[in-house]
């Protein structure tokens, strides 16, 4: 054994420094990634824990961005799980992996060192497989108990399975049409499990999610000593108006106390990772907008970007033009707007001011969505960006002609609509709304010291957006770690103070104004590069991506988004990802939920989800 | 005060609702016309208060870009060739799909089993498409577009929803009318308002009579110089009757490709007659 001389371990600095003060601490544990166009350190197994939590508390990657599982069947047959730390006070990603066989896939868990870690290995478990030793409560978290198989790993085929790669063969040159539906929708690849006995159907669904340890010990009804409280479970949803979609919470209550909470997910799940992984990459983009459909411009920006880096590894790349990059921060800016716009309003809603601050804010948004329609065709789908660029210029005008369909006309100048918006609108909109409630003494008596959440505690379970600033945690990927145009870009990151329902409501306010001082530095930018290319290169429907991995995050006004994607297989380049993932706000965040609640009443938990702003679509994906 | 700031909020949900019916009174109750002026500022910048659109006797006018499903560009009636498909059946709409909604059948020549440039069928399965656009803008031909028609509900989804060549199809004048700004746009970049392989194929016959012109005056003009310099000029004379020899041919070729193309037309009226 050669012995290193470890040298004081670096708290700033690249990655590359982490990685080399990893290999001197842990020989022959840590090693380098080799593999062409890939980056990081590759972890021993059995020696992570010890690994992540020297990452954690002697380099300073406190905050867990991602954690996902890759299956490398037909190169290397391996499982593996990849995780992107970062430093909270900003800078690049330390991204560490461990490899595991395929047939009895057993990683230690991380929720230990990084408590966010515990749904995305929930997420690894269910669709992969991958048995996490040491987790509080490993079981199936978008799939349903009674499945069989892993349904992320590449020899799982799905109902309707046709192939293993878009474009399929059948659709040209001799396309004659059939519907997937009329052959047999439980054929083969529908499977039970051996033990699995349909006739107790709910039974056994259900009773893993009451075993849960937060909710244990249910269906005792028995009272109290004081106030006589009763004991109970309580199912909110899948169908409930609060949750904002097809999301259950089971509360473990005590009279109206809360003593535990275990969300259930899954009911729109749809493995939006499986079908990104058929796609081809251009495919994949009108896909991302259907996760987090409020702000479907900011899924397009991380996807193209995490893309755009992993062209960035071949030789022919040119990156976007900087006309694309303007009109790409202008969309993610509006969306920001949107987002906030639609939470705010149903975070209202949420809190008993029936519909009408919500109709309110909603007129508003409905004016961008005008915009984004006439750009980009689409109110809420958009498929916007390209691969080195976006789909079309901003168009002159804001123009409906009168046609068959319509007999009404509008016609507007789109800089003169969308500087109205910006300078004037908008802002007196904001005006009005902090007038309309900011001040509002019910509402303060609502959210004010209400569903708190610390600031270790957000960093800890890898909260993200407004949910960590909220927190007092100024991290924002636009500063942390910033991509496009931001550097240039003037704007502050607002933070709350004690991280209560009422920070993360004026954080989301101060945002949008935050949001409306890039705008106003947009639009002298989108004058200057008036007629400008918007795209770089070609614009190609079958790009070929070099091998090698990329993660690509934006700041989504519902936080950081990320996407993971794997290019390999194909010296060349495939037109196809081998792995496509997406690190989902709203699904990390829920992490939070339980402790937060706890202790709180049961009507204060629907405001304390609003505040959280999920959508199921990026939840379940 | 405890309660001042509920009064506040109150203040600006009041102002909401005179807002709201301020304009339908200045305007002597123009909403309610069919008054254009009205709903552009309504749905404009400037407009104040709540506006509704009653749907579905008024509807909200779309952009140009507005997608909806896909349509194919076929010839207007009163076209030299009335009804042909602009879509040559290349196949990069239904690789480009995301979810592989569009199946094509490629056109072939029954006499030769060459491919011809028609597609023999074209189907789209409304309840896969996902609106993206992408096959409009991939198309090389400017042969598919996006429909602004989003009234497509029907009662029985098994029978209705694969829509055929026959459905699909629509006359160039109404692509010009739904969206002329974009039509222009792609005009200008085809160099004429007819489809790509035309203007090609006239833009190669105007070629070619302008080289034979040239050809024909050529030999007059320029032999005093063509003397003086010797065997210099013989070369640019044989490449200018090679030339003309491929002009030839391609008028040749024309003629055939436009057969070929008549022969699966009317074949595929017969299918359609049976």
């Amino acid at each position: 054994m050669v012995d290193y001389e470890v040298q004081a371990p670096p708290t700033t600095g690249s990655a590359q420094d982490a990685a080399t003060y990893l290999k001197a601490r842990f020989p022959g544990v840590v090693s380098d990634d080799t593999r062409p166009g890939f980056q990081g350190v590759i972890v021993q197994a059995d020696k992570l824990g010890e690994v992540a939590q020297a990452i954690r508390d002697e380099l300073g990657y406190n905050y867990l961005s991602s954690a996902t599982a890759v299956d490398y069947l037909g190169a290397g047959d391996h499982m593996e799980m990849v995780y992107h730390a970062y430093r909270i006070s900003g800078g690049g990603a330390l991204n560490f992996k461990v490899q595991t066989e395929r047939e009895k896939p057993v990683v230690p868990s991380l929720v230990n060192v990084y408590p966010g870690a515990n749904f995305q290995e929930r997420e690894a478990y269910d669709l992969y497989g991958i048995h996490f030793s040491g987790h509080p409560n490993l079981k199936r978290i978008l799939m349903w108990e009674g499945f069989a198989g892993y349904p992320m790993r590449k020899d799982w085929r799905e109902a309707y399975y046709e192939g293993e790669a878009k474009p399929f063969e059948s659709r040209w040159p001799a396309g004659w049409v059939h519907r997937a539906e009329e052959r047999n929708v439980f054929g083969s690849n529908v499977r039970y499990p051996a033990d699995f006995d349909l006739s107790k159907l709910t039974d056994i669904s259900d009773q893993a999610v009451y075993n849960s340890a937060s909710i244990s010990g249910m269906g005792v009804d028995y009272q109290q000593d004081e106030m006589e409280t009763d004991q109970l479970v309580v199912n909110m949803g899948p169908h409930h108006p609060s949750t904002h979609g097809v999301f259950r919470m089971v509360l473990k209550l005590d009279g109206e106390t809360i003593t535990g909470l275990e969300p259930v997910m899954g009911y729109l799940h749809r493995n939006h990772e499986k079908i990104g992984e058929r796609n081809t990459y251009l495919h994949n983009i009108p896909f991302t907008d259907r996760l987090d459909y409020i702000s479907s411009m900011g899924n397009n920006f991380g996807y193209v970007m995490a893309v755009e880096q992993l062209m960035a590894l071949g030789a022919r790349y040119t990156p976007p033009t900087r006309r694309a990059e303007i009109i790409r921060v202008l969309m993610a800016e509006l969306t920001r707007i949107v987002n906030h716009l639609w939470s705010i309003g149903f975070f209202l809603n949420d809190l008993g001011a029936f519909f009408t601050p919500m109709l309110y804010a909603n007129a508003e948004r409905e004016k961008i969505l005008d915009f984004f329609e006439a750009v980009a065709g689409s109110r809420l789908m958009c498929n916007y960006m390209r691969f080195g660029g976006v789909f079309k210029d901003i168009p002159d005008r804001i123009r409906s002609t009168a046609n068959l369909m319509n007999d009404r006309i509008r016609d507007y100048d789109t800089m003169e609509f969308l500087s109205d918006m910006i300078n004037e609108r908008l802002p007196r909109f904001l005006e009005e709304y902090d007038r309309y409630l900011t001040g509002n003494e019910i509402l303060l008596e609502r959210t004010v010291g209400q569903g708190v959440l610390s600031a270790e505690d957000a960093i800890a379970m890898s909260c993200a957006g407004p949910l960590l600033r909220g927190s007092g945690v100024a991290y924002d990927v636009r500063r942390a770690d910033p991509y496009s145009i931001y550097p240039e870009l003037d704007f502050d990151i607002p933070v709350g103070k004690q991280g209560d329902l009422f920070d993360r409501y004026m954080v989301r306010m101060q945002e949008m104004h935050e949001s409306l001082r890039i705008l106003r530095q947009l639009l002298p930018l989108l004058e200057e590069t008036k007629g400008q290319d918007i795209m770089s290169g070609t614009r190609a429907y079958n790009p070929r991506i070099p091998q090698g991995e990329s993660y690509g995050r934006v700041e989504n006004p519902k936080g950081e988004l990320g996407f993971y994607v794997v290019s390999w297989g194909d010296a060349k380049g495939t037109q196809n990802p081998w792995r496509y993932h997406v690190r989902a706000p709203s699904f990390i965040n829920l992490t939070a939920l339980g402790p937060m609640s706890v202790g709180q009443k049961v009507a204060d938990v629907v405001s304390i989800l609003g505040s959280i702003d999920i959508v199921l679509g990026e939840t379940d994906r | 005060m405890y309660g001042l700031g509920i009064l506040k909020g109150l203040g600006v949900t009041i102002r909401h609702f005179i807002d709201t019916y301020k304009d339908d009174v200045l305007y002597g109750f123009r909403k309610y016309s069919k008054s254009q002026d009205n709903f552009a500022v309504r749905q404009g910048t400037q407009a104040t208060g709540a506006y509704t659109v009653q749907y579905p006797e008024e509807k909200v006018a779309v952009p140009e870009r507005f997608r909806f499903t896909p349509f194919l560009v076929v010839n207007d009636a009163d076209h030299e060739s009335p009804g042909e498909d602009w879509c040559t059946s290349c196949g990069i709409c239904s690789k480009v799909c995301p979810p592989q909604c569009i199946w094509i059948v490629r056109g072939t020549d029954p006499a030769t089993g060459r491919p011809v440039p028609q597609p023999e069928a074209f189907f789209i399965d409304i309840d896969i498409c996902m609106n993206c656009g992408f096959c409009a803008e991939f198309c090389p031909f400017d042969a598919i577009k996006m429909d602004h028609d989003y009234e497509m509900a029907s009662y029985d989804r098994t029978s209705v929803n694969i829509h055929d060549k026959e459905r699909l199809s629509k006359p160039f004048s109404y692509w010009m009318k739904i969206a002329p700004t974009t039509a222009t746009e792609e005009a200008d970049a085809r160099g004429g308002w007819e489809h790509s392989d035309v203007i090609k194929e006239k833009k190669k016959k105007a070629d070619a009579e302008a080289k034979a012109a040239a050809k024909a005056a050529a030999p007059a003009a320029p032999a005093p110089v063509a003397a003086a310099v010797g065997e210099a000029v013989a070369a640019p004379v044989a490449e200018a009757v090679a030339v003309a020899e491929s002009a030839e041919d391609e008028e040749k070729k024309k003629a055939e490709r436009l057969a070929k193309r008549e022969a699966a037309l009317a074949r595929k009226k017969a299918n359609k007659g049976d």
